[in-house]
């Protein structure tokens, strides 16, 4: 460890990097062991939003669907702020022939949520390997 | 002893150079010197060297290939270690074998050297492809190596999904070149971060120590000779709980040297005196 580092870690303006490490080897096992590629992740993720949002209304800007593995096991997290419940729910949308419901606004916001999937899983990722060298460059 | 009780164990890392040969090789010389009779069988048939750092790359005479096509016996192929005659290697065949190798022929080999031998360790080639997949079919038991870095990690995530989905029990863990000036700085993965990570009990850990260049130099791994060197005990350790003995685990943040250990330390490994 140079001095410039020492000081820099001392004034908390940097992680040491075995935390680092820690963090972004989470990250990359649970997509390894999940086997879901980003694509998909980011299409189930849009699913679940639409169903939770025929009962409720949701922040759709501080919804988080992410990853997370602990003893082997991973499991799916989503945190889906409930602005307000909704008296009836909306009817089910099965075809893309069906009009989106009114008085939500699922298409506009559904891409607003396309760019909060950015820190798990970045569209431009192929493929899970290739997430490790995008979260790599992130920090 | 009967192939009942003989223990055959995979020693595998997914990455490459993360020490499995190495690990191999001093586990089987300190299981050997606990007493028991050891085969150490070189599954790595593309890149061999488990014979190199044995040092006995020149008594081969035949190889697993040969025992396989049934052109020697399986006492002609194994290689007896001069100075831990305890010790045997079962060399690995050409690098064509590849071809045509399929786990049942490893399980055959393994089988076979199991009716001889207290345990048989299977170093297994780098990677998660067939080489592997062979090495595998042929054990119960395994011993993942992975160093305290994030691809070698990552590399031992994807082999210990492998190992579980293939049934073998007890993976166990060897944390290898662990060096506890940078834990104690966190500027390295910690013991317990990696083991919690990989959900794997630890067998073992072996420190970073430039006495394990000097005896892949020699051909004489360090388990042999009564060296004091911090590998050693850490392969010995490993050799000890393997068969059953209780040794505590070594704590790295009490290995981190002050100036006069790290002095002694070099004159140990200039003079080679004590």
């Amino acid at each position: 460890m140079t001095l410039i580092d020492f000081l820099n870690r001392l004034l908390g303006r940097e992680k040491p990097s075995g935390t680092l490490a820690r963090e972004r080897l989470q990250l990359v096992l649970a997509h390894d062991r999940s086997d879901l590629n980003p694509e998909l992740l980011e299409q189930m993720r849009r699913e679940i939003l639409e169903v939770v949002q025929r009962y409720v209304e949701i922040d759709i800007e501080a919804c988080d669907v992410s990853l997370e593995t602990e003893d082997r096991v991973t499991a799916l997290l989503a945190n889906l702020p409930i602005r307000r419940a909704r008296p009836v729910p909306l009817p089910r949308a099965e075809t893309e022939s069906e009009s989106p419901p009114e008085d939500t606004t699922p298409p506009e916001d559904l891409t607003a949520s396309e760019e909060m999937a950015e820190p798990v899983a970045p569209p431009q990722a192929a493929d899970p390997a290739a997430v490790a060298e995008v979260g790599g460059g992130e920090s | 002893m009967t192939s009942a009780t003989a223990r055959t164990i995979l020693i595998c890392s997914g990455k490459g150079g993360v020490g499995k040969t190495t690990l191999t090789a001093n586990l089987g010389i300190a299981l050997a010197r606990l007493g028991h009779p050891v085969a150490v069988l070189d599954a790595d048939f593309g890149l061999r060297n488990l014979d190199l750092l044995l040092g006995l790359e020149n008594r081969i005479v035949y190889t697993a290939q040969e025992v396989l096509s049934e052109s020697c016996r399986l006492e002609q192929a194994l290689v007896r270690h001069k100075q831990e005659p305890n010790l045997s290697l079962l060399p690995a065949g050409n690098p064509r074998m590849l071809e045509w190798l399929t786990p049942e022929d490893m399980q055959k080999i393994v089988a076979q050297l199991a009716e001889r031998f207290d345990y048989v360790l299977i170093d297994a080639p780098a990677g998660v492809e067939q080489g592997f997949r062979n090495a595998a079919a042929a054990a119960r038991e395994a011993i993942v190596v992975t160093n305290p870095e994030v691809s070698a990690v990552r590399d031992a995530d994807r082999v210990i999904g492998l190992l579980h989905s293939m049934e073998i029990s007890p993976v166990q863990l060897v944390l290898n070149r662990v060096r506890p000036q940078m834990m104690a700085n966190q500027e390295m993965l910690s013991v317990d971060e990696i083991t919690e990570m990989l959900a794997l009990p630890l067998l073992g850990l072996v420190l970073e120590d430039q006495q394990v260049i000097v005896s892949t130099n020699r051909g004489e791994p360090l388990t042999l000779g009564d060296v004091a060197s911090p590998a050693a005990k850490g392969y010995r350790n490993i050799a000890r709980r393997l068969d059953g003995e209780n040794v505590p685990l070594l704590d790295p943040s009490k290995e981190r040297r002050g100036l006069r250990a790290r002095l002694l330390n070099k004159l140990r490994q200039t003079t080679g005196l004590f």
